[in-house]
């Protein structure tokens, strides 16, 4: 018994120890954004401030908030469409399948995994060519149409576990399509909306390729903004910083709030086809 | 662009149940008229603007204007001469391999670690989670600074005697000349490792977590019977159960590195004698900054085509096996 207490204590001292490592860039993060500029010296970067200055918080938001919003603008309608999207194919892939379905989606799956390199230089001459370069509904568009094989993927996997028996009653009783999906499958997956939705809301916003290569300045989302301000001349730590958290604190508080939905995705977004 | 086709007006003569031959009910073409629209999206977007960056790579389209005439392999040639293209391969593998093997390893002890159910287990959880719900570039941003080599966690490592140039060390450890380049591993490359892994582990451990909560609690018990203790369970029993996941893992963490970007762009750029540099930054580069489409092109079809050779036997043979 007293072996099992002391290995105990050695999976607990396991355990903080890797929290701290996990946690150290938070830390930092915090504690400089929070200091002011004289302060934030070599000698001083662990110690905790003497006194709050928010200022930093001031200036990066000063900077920031355009490109916050821009991130917004093209978060919000680019995750519900996609969403809505896969959706409809997860129900037709799963429900619905006919010959060669299992072909198609296997096909759909590996756009999800392309580099997007190898399709950057088509897409840009396209969106130029319709006129939606350097724009938030032209970067709409690209995730909406990139997230396909994920979110399809997702709500497949979702709506397998659904059972047949449960189509089959509908269908006897003279629902079709479109009717089983609105009074069945809709209402049965709100977890899966939940589960997509945090996935793509926080992919979309933590994208960068992208978003650094089809806008430029004005159309920013946060994270080429946030580059930008680290590639600056003179580097305000604190600044950057103060920068880094309100890029970040969106996905954050979703992952706070609905961490378990969160994982879900994670673990749905790791092909099981 | 979401055209919904409307369903060809056929002869509605609804099908009764009893015939059970595969005859396509007008369900069946509102079904596949609502999958049509993602599948020409798909089709045109993903294979199409495949196969015509696969031809910008064949054609002389090194300058603003676009040129098109046929090159043949002149840019993949040039590619595998270049002094900053080979030291990206090194580069990609040694990321590739360390990041790889460090997620695996920390994934499998965290998730073994919280498996033991003790207490604070959530919290825990969640601090090793929640990297990655941000974003590479704020990672890159923040390890920037915690690896700078003058600030950061030198200071730190200064008390004990231990003084590091981290990303912008230009060492390379154990090299032999390969081509143009030293070949071995890059100090510097540590440094984008140790962000990538803080970064990506929480999904490693998600998932290994997941495995280890799907082995059923009579595999353990019965092993205890035979006597064996908690440390052989493990090594025998259920990290070789674990096995699948970790092939999960591999094909999710390599496709992720071979195509990594945005926390190294972030994070240190192409670095003194390109020691932290990786094709998808020269893409980014060579491509938008420099306008040598070609030449951006064919490394981008090399990209496509490292992640290929993962992912390809992967989705083919998850396909035999599921469904």
């Amino acid at each position: 018994m007293r072996q099992r207490a002391w290995s105990k204590l050695f999976l607990y001292v396991i355990c903080i120890f890797m929290s701290l490592f996990f946690l150290m860039p938070i830390y930092v993060m915090l504690v400089t954004s929070v200091k002011p500029l004289d302060e934030v010296t070599l000698a001083d970067m662990w110690k905790l401030p003497s006194t709050f200055d928010w200022s930093s918080y001031q200036t990066a938001f000063a900077k920031l908030a355009p490109n916050f919003w821009n991130s917004v603008y093209l978060v919000v309608p680019a995750t519900l469409l996609s969403a809505m999207l896969g959706a409809l194919n997860g129900y037709v892939l799963s429900k619905w399948k006919f010959k060669g379905a299992d072909t198609i989606f296997t096909l759909i799956l590996f756009g999800m995994f392309i580099p997007y390199q190898s399709i950057l230089i088509p897409l840009i001459q396209f969106l130029r060519e319709i006129g939606l370069y350097n724009t938030i509904p032209g970067l709409i568009f690209v995730h909406v149409v990139y997230g396909i094989p994920i979110t399809t993927l997702m709500f497949r996997n979702f709506y397998a576990a659904i059972p047949d028996e449960m189509i089959e009653s509908a269908k006897i009783d003279g629902a079709g399509f479109l009717r089983i999906f609105r009074y069945i499958m809709l209402p049965l997956s709100i977890t899966g909306f939940v589960v997509v939705a945090i996935w793509q809301f926080t992919n979309i916003w933590n994208e960068f390729l992208f978003a650094v290569t089809i806008t430029t300045s004005s159309q920013q989302p946060i994270m080429v903004a946030l580059q930008n301000l680290s590639g600056s001349q003179i580097v305000q730590w604190n600044v950057q910083m103060a920068g880094a958290l309100l890029a970040a604190l969106p996905t954050l508080l979703v992952y706070i709030f609905l961490g378990k939905y969160f994982v879900r995705g994670l673990l749905a977004g790791s092909v099981k086809g | 662009m979401e055209t919904v086709k409307t369903v060809p007006e056929r002869n509605v003569t609804v099908v009764p149940e009893a015939r059970k031959k595969r005859k396509w009910t007008v369900d069946h073409w509102l079904a596949a008229a609502f999958l049509t629209p993602s599948v020409v999206l798909v089709f045109i977007f993903v294979y199409g603007f495949i196969g015509w960056t696969g031809y910008v790579s064949l054609s002389n389209w090194n300058s603003l204007v676009p040129d098109l005439s046929f090159a043949g392999l002149k840019n993949y040639i040039y590619l595998f001469h270049d002094f900053r293209f080979q030291a990206d391969l090194r580069n990609t593998l040694v990321f590739t391999v360390l990041f790889i093997g460090v997620v695996i390893v920390l994934g499998q002890l965290l998730a073994i670690l919280l498996d033991q159910k003790l207490r604070g287990e959530s919290i825990f959880r969640n601090i090793f989670f929640f990297p990655m719900a941000l974003s590479f570039v704020v990672t890159g941003v923040v390890w920037q600074w915690l690896l700078n080599p003058s600030t950061g966690v030198n200071l730190f490592l200064k008390k004990f005697g231990l003084d590091s140039k981290w990303y912008t060390d230009t060492t390379i450890l154990a090299g032999f000349h390969l081509g143009k380049i030293e070949f071995g591993v890059p100090v510097a490359i540590v440094a984008v490792v140790i962000a990538a892994v803080w970064q990506m582990t929480g999904f490693a451990v998600a998932m290994y977590l997941a495995g280890l909560r799907a082995i059923p609690e009579e595999v353990r018990e019965a092993a205890r019977m035979d006597g064996a203790t908690e440390l052989q369970i493990y090594r025998k029993i259920i990290i070789p159960l674990l096995r699948p996941i970790t092939v999960s893992v591999i094909i999710i963490m390599a496709h992720i590195s071979l195509k990594i970007f945005d926390l190294i762009y972030a994070m240190t750029g192409p670095g003194a004698n390109f020691v932290t540099d990786v094709p998808g930054v020269y893409m980014f580069e060579t491509t938008f900054r420099g306008n040598y489409y070609a030449n951006g092109a064919a490394i981008a079809m090399i990209m496509l085509l490292s992640v290929a050779i993962f992912i390809v036997p992967y989705l083919i043979s998850s396909r035999k096996g599921g469904s």
